[in-house]
């Protein structure tokens, strides 16, 4: 039983179940933001129904982040425990001050926006929701900076056997954080669009709660529009600037073994890590690779081979991880583009348009778990990029109790995703309540 | 050292902190079987401290992260040791969190059996855990220079760490039953108040026997007899512990939980001036003892995380005492038809 392996398959587990959630809690409480405030202001009352629409999904969904959030900073005690002490100078101060700051702010106010309906006016109701949304893209704005060193460690200087704080304004400025930010963020956002375009377009197939759904419909196409392109040039950024910081990162993205100039782009390929190159090779564009890593054709790139083999990342999970983000984030960019065409009297006219929209909300889930395989797996073998391997990180536990936890969330965790998507989609299904009063 | 020191006790503070707030949620948790007999007083105590569950459970959040930040060295091995009790309170915590939220989204009987054990077991499981825990802490932890834990997971089951289980268990039921006389009335009310005065005389015995284990078990009253102004300390929690049954037969609820509250406040600081500086002490041999002073992060991350704690706990305080208010009152049927009411 190796207490690493277990534990890297537990923090994974754990790790992409929380994502599951979050990146809807981020992008879903801003839009219900917009939405409570629009009520606010216009008084409204479809607004009021969109906003207790999406906010029953938001709740169950909210739930289910909160629930699963603490695992994470259990873990790295339990189960990290050389890696907690190597590095918690740097890294514990900024999961104490997310929870300080942020999640404090937001645990606080999502209390109070459930029960305080009567007990506030409409514009104060309106303003916790702001709270909660802002406190918890604060929070996440925290967790990045702290992923931000895992992936290129700054401002710190070895002393006393440990990576010690010397530079905390480095650590919050790291533009690697800095680019899984706003990486992340406006993902968040464009993921919560697709969710309110699925679902819309589900009701507006069925001619049900037409007003609701077709506002809800065309506010979300213009956040998902705005943002899926948005989100892909930054991503650009964020390559140029892997390809800087984490170069074994790269050539594992693109399965690319030799160093060359004009380094191509392998549209497919099966790369096999024992004999050092790929075994099928499927369309391949010159000078791609060298473009989007350097922004210049004939720039060189550096091959896997010239790492040394305990320095590679795992190739294939890299690989494929960077095509189906990469690929999904183009098909989002075509779906919402065409649908901003159609929003101003078509959409209720395009059956097939919103029929793929209801099945496309599994895109930007896929898309946002396979971008966190490109950037963890990615930077193995190193827990902290160049610092601190996994291998010597983990725990001196026996594995045999990492096996029994692991077996436990994975039961625990199926059956509280099972339970949460099934009322989900029950609420989804439903449509807006008619009102009590 | 001064800064250490300071650490140090924004350490205990913060554990405090939590074992206050959300330890009335785990209080009202426990006794709900037992006392919510209707679907109605169910929901009436889920809905108690349904606004405030969330924001208290994030006081565990930030002790846990202020220990990883201010005592990194402490952090790792704490948590690595207690391995299989952490986890058992990480699975009670998940389970009790969704049960809020899942419990009244389906009319079905069966449906809330469930949520409603998960949420009953979810509450005491961590009250007594917790509880056994620091009673172990306080008797030392059997791991050496390396970090390397040589203990076994049922030994931490020994009479005095069970002792310290079952004292928290119990001061958790008697804090949470004041809360539960400010927010309902009617039948649930008397119920809950039947509870404070009977917990009252078992809490008063097994803290008496507790604090004259400890004496025998742990090495706690060293520090106090180097130092007998701390035994104040233990006067404020006994002084407090009395008080919480006076304002109960006064009917004077919320000075009752306020003084349960300084009860488990004064209960804590028992244990930490004692422990004091050691954060979590080895059985093994002192010299493994992880101290404010051998475990600590560096001045610099020590400063900067004293500026945000000194900056945002004192306004995190303000918002929760605004939601507090907001909430003291007794749960209406209104608030239950609320959409989202638990």
């Amino acid at each position: 039983m190796d207490p690493v392996f277990l534990s890297r398959l537990q923090f994974a587990a754990a790790t992409m179940f929380h994502f599951l959630f979050v990146p809807l809690t981020l992008g879903l409480s801003l839009i219900i933001a917009y939405m409570e405030t629009k009520y606010a202001k216009t008084g409204e009352e479809v607004y009021l129904k969109m906003t207790k629409f999406w906010g029953k999904l938001f709740l169950v969904n909210f739930a289910l982040g909160v629930v699963t959030g603490i695992t994470l900073e259990f873990q790295f005690g339990t189960n990290w425990s050389r890696y907690s002490e190597y590095v918690g100078d740097v890294f514990g101060s900024l999961l104490a001050i997310e929870a300080s700051v942020a999640f404090f702010l937001e645990s606080t106010f999502i209390g109070i926006w459930i029960f305080g309906w009567k007990k506030l006016s409409a514009k104060a109701h309106a303003t916790v929701m702001w709270l909660v949304a802002g406190a918890g893209n604060l929070s996440a704005v925290w967790i990045l900076l702290a992923n931000g060193f895992m992936q290129h460690p700054v401002g710190y200087t070895i002393n006393n056997g440990r990576a010690e704080l010397v530079d905390f304004l480095a650590v919050i400025t790291n533009k690697h954080g800095l680019l899984e930010i706003f990486h992340v963020v406006p993902a968040s956002l464009l993921l919560a669009a697709f969710f309110i375009m699925g679902i819309s377009a589900y009701h507006l197939l069925k001619k049900q709660h037409v007003e609701v759904f077709h506002k809800s419909f065309r506010m979300a196409l213009v956040v998902g529009f705005v943002c899926s392109i948005f989100v892909a040039i930054e991503g650009d950024l964020h390559g140029t600037n892997v390809s800087a910081t984490q170069p074994a990162k790269l050539a594992a993205m693109e399965a690319h073994w030799e160093t060359t100039k004009r380094a191509p782009i392998i549209l497919f390929a099966i790369p096999s890590e024992e004999q050092e190159k790929n075994l099928v090779e499927i369309g391949s564009i010159p000078g791609m690779l060298s473009l989007l890593g350097y922004h210049d054709f004939n720039a060189e790139v550096k091959g896997l081979r010239d790492f040394p083999k305990d320095e590679r990342p795992p190739v294939l999970p890299t690989f494929i991880g960077f095509r189906t983000m990469v690929g999904l984030g183009t098909l989002m960019i075509l779906l919402t583009s065409y649908g901003f065409i159609l929003r101003r009297n078509k959409l209720l006219e395009s059956p097939t348009y919103l029929k793929i929209m209801m099945f496309a909300i599994p895109a930007p889930y896929i898309a946002m778990e396979s971008g966190w395989i490109v950037a963890e797996v990615g930077r193995q073998p190193w827990i902290v990029y160049g610092l601190m391997r996994t291998s010597q990180a983990a725990s001196p536990i026996d594995g045999i109790q990492v096996l029994i936890s692991l077996i436990a969330f994975i039961l625990v965790y199926g059956l509280l995703g099972a339970v949460g998507y099934y009322l989900i989609v029950k609420f989804a299904k439903k449509g807006p309540e008619p009102e009590t009063e | 050292m001064v800064l250490q020191s300071i650490w140090f006790f924004l350490w205990g503070l913060l554990w405090a902190v939590f074992f206050i707030t959300d330890g009335f949620d785990f209080g009202v948790g426990t006794v709900y079987p037992f006392i919510g007999k209707t679907d109605t007083e169910r929901r009436t105590m889920l809905n108690a401290i349904g606004p405030l569950w969330d924001g208290n459970e994030v006081w565990l959040l930030t002790a846990g992260g202020v220990t990883f930040a201010a005592f990194p060295k402490v952090y790792a091995v704490m948590f690595s040791s207690l391995y299989t009790p952490l986890m058992l309170i990480l699975f009670a915590l998940i389970l009790r969190g969704v049960s809020f939220e899942f419990r009244s989204k389906i009319e079905s009987d069966a449906w809330k059996k469930v949520w409603d054990t998960c949420f009953s077991v979810g509450s005491f499981l961590p009250a007594l855990l917790f509880g056994v825990a620091f009673a172990n802490i306080f008797q030392g932890i059997p791991f050496d220079d390396q970090g390397l834990y040589h203990g076994n997971t049922l030994k931490l089951l020994n009479p005095y760490g069970l002792l310290g289980g079952v004292l928290f268990v119990l001061l958790f039921i008697q804090h949470g039953a004041n809360w539960l006389a400010i927010r309902t009335d009617g039948d649930l009310q008397q119920r809950a108040i039947s509870i404070t005065r009977k917990n009252w005389p078992i809490l008063v015995a097994v803290a008496v026997i507790f604090l004259i284990a400890s004496y025998f078990a742990t090495p706690l009253y060293d520090n106090y007899f180097k130092n007998p102004v701390l035994f104040l300390i233990i006067l404020v929690a006994v002084i407090a512990l009395f008080a919480t049954r006076i304002f109960s037969a006064k009917q004077a609820w919320f000075k009752a939980w306020f003084a349960s509250a300084v009860t488990i406040m004064g209960c804590t600081f028992f244990g930490v001036a004692g422990l004091f500086p050691n954060l979590f002490p080895s059985s093994l041999d002192k010299a493994y003892n992880l101290t404010a002073f051998n475990a600590s992060s560096s001045p610099l991350t020590l400063k900067i995380m004293l500026t945000v704690v000194v900056i945002f706990i004192p306004v995190v305080i303000a918002y929760q005492v605004w939601a507090y208010i907001l909430f003291k009152d007794t749960v209406t049927k209104k608030d239950l038809e609320l959409d989202d009411a638990y």
